[in-house]
């Protein structure tokens, strides 16, 4: 099943499923035979996108609006944040090519602060899935929930066999490591180059946790805490700047705890990335799975 | 999921259709009310009296709404956008027993919601308002979801000239229209005024009727203050469109600080507080005396 065939099932279930974009539809592109005069597409417009989805949940529908990750995420901020955010409106966020997934478009359309945005609005749930198959099962969820929900869309393959079903606020416990190991905490597509580097250095000898979070607000605190308390390294590894995504969430939730604990940052630091195809994004990053493994290395 | 199915017949909301004769005494008491607020303080006293005899029109005349039929979903809606008008709703709403005539004395204290900006703590606002080019966006949404279930209500939104310059705004005119959105209805309070300064002599808008016209909107313009033009065009709009498939626009040619002389058309008492002395002489003034002259200094606020 794809994000569409979804989406359309879940329509068909739920007549206050109303679908909207910003006239991208690359992952909806069937919708609109579909579902008819609620599948809305309001050209380039991402704020009045937003303004009427929050109309649209005025009246009792649940709007699941689609636009770039950037764009739905910056040009339409305050539209989120106060038509939505401060009236607490089930308004679906849906956010396409977030963080490397952009790949060659350049910094326009980087969005590597979009967790901080939304995460930063009050009652907006986080939802980061690592795969296909996480963001299919998340979707029923995003959809019951009544509160607004930004989504970082991936439909990309598998990135590891998954154990646990989706849940707000619950991680994902890949691999348990051992007491006095490293902890890998991630989410997103990057999860597939995580749990390579986690093979890599369980081969080496390195005992490894790794964590895959999911939903980013919620946070699962219990999970960043135990893997706190087990390991002598716990490293966030995020296609996202290093301020306000996962490693500031694991700051907070640590210090608020009092869980003291060595945490080192992966992530994109305080600038863009070079823009090019995914893999070579990745290679010149040094985000691939080898890569991880080799920088996780050397801060032991 | 079912909520929908129980919210889809559209009931007869009987308007309240006072006599027109009866709207100015209804418009000056709104606008002594409004004078009311303009002190321990202060409220934005001059978008506030341009738009008081539209307000007092719409929920007199047009809308089909009132107190008892607020939650209904076959209500019509009315949006105020430009937001820091608020004391206009707030005193129709008052005068028209949406909410206690008291509330009003809780102006500003942090014990009630009755602040600059319009917010859904008080009934009868449909939504919070106060960041511009919002409102007409957020009723697309509504008229939308109207649509869909078939509803006859209609939905009104009450937007500032200065307003008018954020591109959102532009983005909800261009989007409406296509979604041919007859439903809706658009009113612009052209005061002439921004915050601080003439419209036309900082961001020009006119020729403002053939620019709505050009995004696809009928548009009509009208005094904004005559009760009996505001009925020839206001009224019609009550139950149809001007022109089937297209949303619809009226520019309501109005005066900052209608009513006050002593203030109209000032951009330093576009926001007052004024003392209680001269809170009493306004009053005055509203109802034909002569003010005392205004010694609390002038305010530029934004």
């Amino acid at each position: 099943m794809t994000y569409e065939e979804a989406l359309g099932a879940l329509a068909a279930e739920r007549d206050d499923l109303v679908v909207m974009t910003a006239e991208n539809r690359a992952a909806i592109r069937n919708l609109p035979q579909r579902l008819g005069p609620r599948f809305v597409d309001v050209g380039i417009c991402e704020q009045t996108m937003v303004g009427a989805a929050a109309g649209l949940a005025l009246r009792g529908r649940t709007p699941v609006v689609h636009a770039l990750a950037a764009f739905l995420t910056m040009r339409a901020f305050e539209f989120i944040r106060t038509d939505v955010g401060i009236a607490e409106l089930p308004v679906k966020l849906v956010g396409y090519v977030p963080g490397f997934l952009s790949e060659a478009n350049g910094p326009t359309h980087q969005a590597i602060e979009d967790v901080a945005l939304m995460r930063g609005i009050p009652h907006m749930r986080v939802v980061c899935p690592a795969d296909e198959a996480e963001l299919l099962s998340a979707l029923p969820a995003i959809v019951e929930s009544r509160s607004p929900c930004y989504l970082r869309f991936n439909a990309m393959p598998p990135a590891v066999e998954h154990r646990e079903p989706f849940a707000f606020g619950k991680a994902e416990l890949l691999a348990a490591g051992e007491e006095g190991g490293v902890a890998l905490l991630t989410y997103g597509f990057l999860l597939r180059e995580v749990e390579q580097a986690r093979a890599r250095l369980e081969r080496a000898g390195i005992p490894v946790r790794l964590v895959n979070l999911r939903t980013l607000e919620p946070i699962d605190e219990e999970a960043v805490a135990s893997a706190a308390r087990r390991s002598r390294l716990v490293v966030t590894i995020e296609d996202h700047f290093r301020t306000g995504g996962l490693y500031s969430i694991v700051a907070e939730v640590l210090v608020r705890l009092g869980v003291p604990c060595r945490l080192h940052s992966i992530s994109l630091g305080r600038r863009w990335f070079q823009p090019a195809l995914l893999g070579d994004v990745l290679e010149h990053e040094g985000f691939t799975g080898p890569q991880l493994a080799n920088r996780i290395r050397k801060l032991l | 999921m079912s909520s929908l199915a129980s919210s889809t017949a559209v009931l007869a909301v009987p308007g309240r259709d006072s006599s027109l004769d009866d709207l100015p005494a209804l418009a000056l008491r709104v606008r002594e009310r409004i004078v009311r607020m303009a002190t321990g303080g202060g409220c934005f006293i001059g978008a506030s009296l341009s738009c008081a005899d539209l307000v007092v029109h719409l929920y007199s005349r047009v809308l089909r709404v009132t107190p008892e039929t607020l939650a209904d979903p076959g209500r019509d809606y009315l949006f105020l956008s430009k937001g820091h008008d608020v004391p206009a709703l707030y005193a129709t709403l008052a005068e028209l027993g949406f909410i206690a005539r008291e509330r009003l004395a809780n102006h500003l204290r942090t014990t009630d919601s009755i602040y600059w900006h319009p917010n859904r703590a008080v009934p009868g606002v449909e939504f919070h308002s106060g960041s511009l080019g919002h409102l007409l966006a957020v009723a697309i949404g509504v008229a939308l979801d109207i649509r869909l279930r078939g509803g006859a209500n209609r939905v009104w939104v009450i937007l500032g000239d200065g307003e008018l310059d954020e591109g959102s705004v532009w983005e909800a005119f261009l989007v409406a229209a296509a979604l041919r959105l007859d439903n809706l209805v658009a009113v612009v309070d052209r005061n002439g005024f921004q915050a601080n300064a003439r419209t036309e002599e900082l961001i020009p808008l006119e020729p403002l009727p053939a620019k709505l016209e050009s995004f696809g909107w009928s548009c009509a313009t009208v005094d904004g203050h005559d009760h009996a033009a505001l009925d020839a065009v206001l009224g019609p709009l009550r139950g149809a469109p001007a022109v089937p498939g297209r949303p619809a626009a009226v520019v309501a040619r109005t005066v900052r600080g209608k009513g006050l002389p002593s203030i109209e058309e000032r951009t330093d008492r576009w926001f007052a507080n004024f003392t209680a002395a001269e809170v009493e002489g306004l009053v005055r003034e509203l109802h034909g005396g002569t003010a005392d002259r205004l010694t609390s200094p002038g305010l530029v606020v934004r």
